[in-house]
């Protein structure tokens, strides 16, 4: 199969401007990574290994907190969750690709690479799928790894007196506010913020994950309520 | 060597997170969700991001650091209205550490 550079370099373009933002956030999962005594080589591998943003810097914040491994591997999985509903939506596009093509795709995949080709494929059809998708992944790969190496490296020489640890809950806090599109959203959020602080003594951080879960359960619940309000007034 | 599993930990969380992301492009005709997993899946993110920041904001377990552990709630608590007021990552980090700085220097001055 051609590779057809064109559609490359149309991702590679359509990317740029969000490189603005992953940029200062590899930087801080970084030093994030450093902050917590985790050695460049060990915060590198980890972007390497993993390259999944919101789940390193969580996983950071769990190791921090001393949580079991098991609990970090459940939350990667929560926080991730939403990469199968990409890997849903993205499949039928990418059919005609062979099978090691695929996983390195899925590899790649972050939210930019499935929200920008996924809109691509819709607008244009007949766009070659693997080129775009790669122009928008790849740079995004390259760009974490050397932004969370500079933030590892950068952060071992940092005095500990700054407390750039408390940059972690900062970043999950701007992560989290524009995720609060709705009032179930907001109760979601509220219900896992609450109830996570409240069974915080639980062993293994076992709180975290019984909290998301009843988080997720009561924002499931009270979409089902709005819902039911809606349509009773529509009638 | 300050996490003894580190590299076992490293290597579950790729296993976990490339079996989501290849999940449907590689298995596409064997798998599908059902519905009410895709309308729970929206609630993930504001669930989980709650889960973790309000135990490192308001419990955290380093009590070692002393007078500074206080300084934490009230710069958390000016973080959280920027970051739903200006949607930034950047303004919050900002804003955020910045408080925290300036409460910790006014602590330390008054200790």
């Amino acid at each position: 199969m051609r590779f057809h550079r064109d559609a490359f370099l149309s991702g590679v373009r359509d990317v740029a401007p969000m490189m603005l933002g992953v940029a200062p956030f590899g930087l801080i999962t970084g030093v994030s990574a450093a902050s917590i005594g985790l050695t460049p080589t060990e915060a590198i591998g980890m972007s390497i290994i993993v390259f999944a943003g919101a789940s390193q810097l969580a996983a950071i914040a769990l190791l921090e907190q001393g949580a079991a491994v098991a609990v970090i591997l459940l939350t990667t999985f929560m926080i991730n969750l939403r990469m199968a509903m990409y890997s849903a939506s993205l499949a039928p596009w990418l059919r005609t690709i062979s099978r090691p093509m695929r996983s390195l795709m899925a590899y790649l995949m972050t939210d930019q690479a499935y929200g920008f080709s996924i809109l691509r494929f819709r607008r244009d059809p007949d766009t070659p799928k693997r080129e775009y998708y790669l122009g928008i992944a790849t740079p995004l790969w390259f760009l974490w790894q050397a932004a969370t190496a500079l933030g590892a490296i950068v952060g071992t020489q940092v005095p500990e007196d700054w407390q750039l640890d408390f940059a972690i809950p900062l970043t999950f806090l701007a992560l989290l506010a524009p995720a609060v599109r709705d009032r179930p959203g907001l109760l979601a959020a509220l219900t896992g913020g609450v109830l996570s602080l409240t069974l915080a003594g639980l062993p293994y951080n076992l709180g975290l994950v019984l909290a998301a879960l009843l988080g997720i359960t009561a924002g499931t619940i009270a979409e089902r309520f709005t819902t039911a309000t809606t349509s009773e007034d529509a009638s | 060597m300050t996490y003894p599993y580190y590299w076992a930990l490293l290597i579950g969380m790729m296993i976990v997170t490339f079996a989501l992301r290849a999940s449907f492009v590689l298995l596409q005709d064997r798998l599908t969700l059902p519905p009410f997993v895709r309308q729970a899946l929206t609630y993930v993110p504001q669930a989980v991001l709650a889960a973790i920041v309000a135990p490192a904001l308001f419990a955290d377990s380093s009590a070692s650091l002393g007078g500074v552990l206080d300084v934490r709630i009230p710069a958390a608590l000016l973080a959280l209205y920027v970051a739903a007021r200006s949607k930034s990552v950047l303004a919050t980090l900002g804003v955020g550490m910045g408080t925290l700085w300036l409460l910790s220097y006014l602590a330390n001055l008054a200790t």
